[in-house]
């Protein structure tokens, strides 16, 4: 029972950042079709980030996540407007190909930058274990899940409470209809993919502490974030949270009462089988909502 | 004229090529060429005439080369058995990826393919008792061929070039028969062929195993020649070579792929004094990035087409 109780809470740790890179994957999916082959790079581009902003620019820890987080919107923006916004009128493969292109590149670019060992990113948190009652966490993990957390809600009040993210809800429902309202459709899409690549960026930049980065860090993110994505249904923001949360305890789960060996292979029987049985996602209702 | 002329030099090039090869450093390229210009085609039935691009096709290359090297190692079976083996297990498993994954399009079809490549691999990881996990299968027996072993870079060098007409000449079949028209019937408008009679799930079933089987002769060519199996056949950066020789070379057409399996072999190897092997898969991703924006047709289709319009 403790060690369930253990392993859920690992999963929720975990959890909560795969849901902010599925809920970044799912915006810019929903709101753009294009299907973000690269998303995993912005993952690996904010655990590098903040190691370099640590390492060689010296900044303290929080500013470090933050600097990082900026460069992954930066670097979103930049790919938006020089290889999306051209291939706008493009089918949605055209475009797949050419973020199949982006992932192989950045990941190279990275392995050529880093080199190939792991890095380790310090951080402030004391390493001892937090005890409460039968759970043991370390307050690294607790800072982890309680960002996670304070980003996803701020994420849902942007889109939900704000103008720009009316905008963006109007785009992704109508993008056409959108653009004869005056909603400014390419701002709105590089807004977007700049916005999904800083919550992937963030995920980098929570989880490279915790575990390492090493430059094909992305190839796995890319593909939870995928999962997370199918579970709650393409364009579902609720679903990704909710998805990220369940494929995280999943895959806790899974590698403590399976076989840690296969704890990757949850988030991709769970694609092929969401996919096959339920391809409109776990949640889904008759109508999506951005 | 020119084009049968160039086609018969090409065609005497390869079949003479160890007699004027010196190094055998250069056979060897040769045979990887061959190699991937099996999977290139096989790769360029599914992507070029049905549509469907499969990141997962690592998996059936890998497949064949595990099958062959574990019923060769294991069971002493000949290198003549194994190899069917391997293309039949391979093709059983794009049967099984066909039937579940082609009522799903576009990107599902993507993510299911890579999902199911990634569970391969991980299970040739950690099935230590089958597979001998990361460590890999040493000793893959050369083939044997009556009274002969087929050692040498130059005999091996026949072998492959006999897998690659074949597999040519099977999907030139393919693709000038009734099937082949009907593939491209679902590529172009899937309601509209349907309409007409085509069974869609069934054509690209068959195009999917088709596929896959030939991946997996790919793949046990590939373990008799080197002799070892590792998980390291599952590794993506096959199935993005592969995906650039098929779009570099021309999907969609027979001899695009050919070309695109002989330049992408040919030009990494050329360039590997001068650059660093990171360098080169960067390269693959800015090559795949350029040739989509300038070149989304592939070099063969645009050379034809430069032709046709100089003959006017």
């Amino acid at each position: 029972m403790e060690q369930l109780l253990q392993h859920l809470v690992n999963g929720l740790v975990l959890g909560g950042t795969y849901a902010l890179l599925g809920i970044g994957l799912t915006l810019i999916f929903g709101l753009m079709s294009v299907v973000n082959f690269a998303h995993g790079e912005f993952y690996t581009l904010g655990a590098y980030g903040t190691f370099g902003a640590l390492a060689l620019v010296g900044l303290p820890f929080f500013l470090a996540l933050g600097a990082a987080i900026v460069l992954g919107a930066l670097v979103g923006a930049l790919c938006e407007r020089t290889l999306l916004r051209p291939l706008r009128r493009e089918s949605i493969d055209t475009v797949m190909l050419v973020m199949i292109g982006v992932w192989i590149a950045m990941q190279n670019t990275e392995l050529l930058v880093w080199g190939g060992v792991a890095r380790s990113i310090p951080h402030p948190f004391p390493t001892a274990p937090l005890t409460l009652g039968p759970l043991n966490i370390a307050p690294v993990r607790l800072f982890v899940v309680a960002a996670a957390a304070a980003l996803i809600g701020a994420s849902w009040l942007l889109i939900q409470r704000t103008r720009l993210g009316t905008a963006m809800r109007a785009t992704f429902q109508d993008r056409d209809t959108a653009a004869l309202m005056g909603v400014p459709i390419g701002r709105i899409h590089t807004i977007t993919f700049a916005f999904g690549s800083a919550l992937a960026a963030a995920a980098g930049a929570l989880l490279g502490p915790v575990f390492l980065a090493y430059p094909s860090m992305g190839d796995l993110a890319s593909l939870k974030a995928f999962s997370v994505v199918i579970l709650g249904g393409l364009g579902n923001l609720a679903g990704a949270t909710l998805g990220g949360l369940l494929l995280g305890v999943a895959e806790e789960l899974g590698a403590g009462y399976v076989s840690s060996g296969y704890r990757d292979a949850v988030g991709f029987v769970a694609i092929i089988l969401v996919l096959l049985f339920r391809p409109a996602g776990l949640f889904a209702r008759a109508e999506r909502v951005g | 004229m020119i084009v049968r002329v160039l086609l018969a030099v090409a065609a005497l090039a390869l079949v003479t090529a160890p007699a004027w090869l010196v190094s055998p450093y250069h056979l060897h390229v040769l045979i990887m060429a061959g190699i991937f210009t099996i999977l290139a085609l096989s790769l360029n039935l599914l992507l070029g005439y049905t549509g469907q691009l499969s990141l997962g096709h690592a998996a059936f290359f890998g497949i064949g080369a595990y099958t062959s090297a574990l019923l060769a190692l294991k069971l002493d079976w000949s290198f003549w058995l194994a190899l069917p083996s391997a293309a039949v297990t391979a093709g059983f498993a794009g049967w099984a990826i066909g039937r579940l994954a082609l009522k799903l399009r576009g990107a599902y079809f993507v993510l299911v393919t890579i999902s199911f490549a990634g569970v391969i691999s991980l299970v040739s990881i950690n099935w230590m008792e089958l597979t001998n996990g990361p460590l890999g299968l040493p000793g893959v027996p050369p083939p044997e061929l009556g009274p002969w072993t087929l050692r040498t870079k130059r005999a091996y060098y026949y072998l492959v070039l006999a897998g690659a007409a074949l597999a040519y000449l099977v999907c030139h079949r393919l693709v000038h028969s009734r099937i082949g028209r009907a593939l491209v019937a679902l590529r172009e408008n899937e309601p509209l062929a349907e309409s007409v009679g085509i069974d869609a799930t069934r054509y690209l079933v068959l195009a999917a195993v088709i596929s896959a089987a030939l991946a997996g002769i790919a793949g046990s060519l590939y373990a008799h020649y080197t002799r070892f199996v590792s998980p390291e056949v599952f590794l993506f950066s096959y199935t993005v070579t592969m995906v650039i020789m098929v779009i570099a070379g021309g999907q969609g057409t027979l001899v695009g792929p050919v070309i695109g399996a002989i330049l992408f072999t040919a030009l990494p190897e050329a360039l590997r004094e001068a650059v660093a092997w990171q360098w080169q898969m960067l390269a693959y991703g800015v090559v795949l990035i350029v040739l989509v924006f300038f070149l989304p047709r592939g070099i063969v289709p645009s050379v034809a087409r430069w032709r046709r319009s100089r003959a006017f």
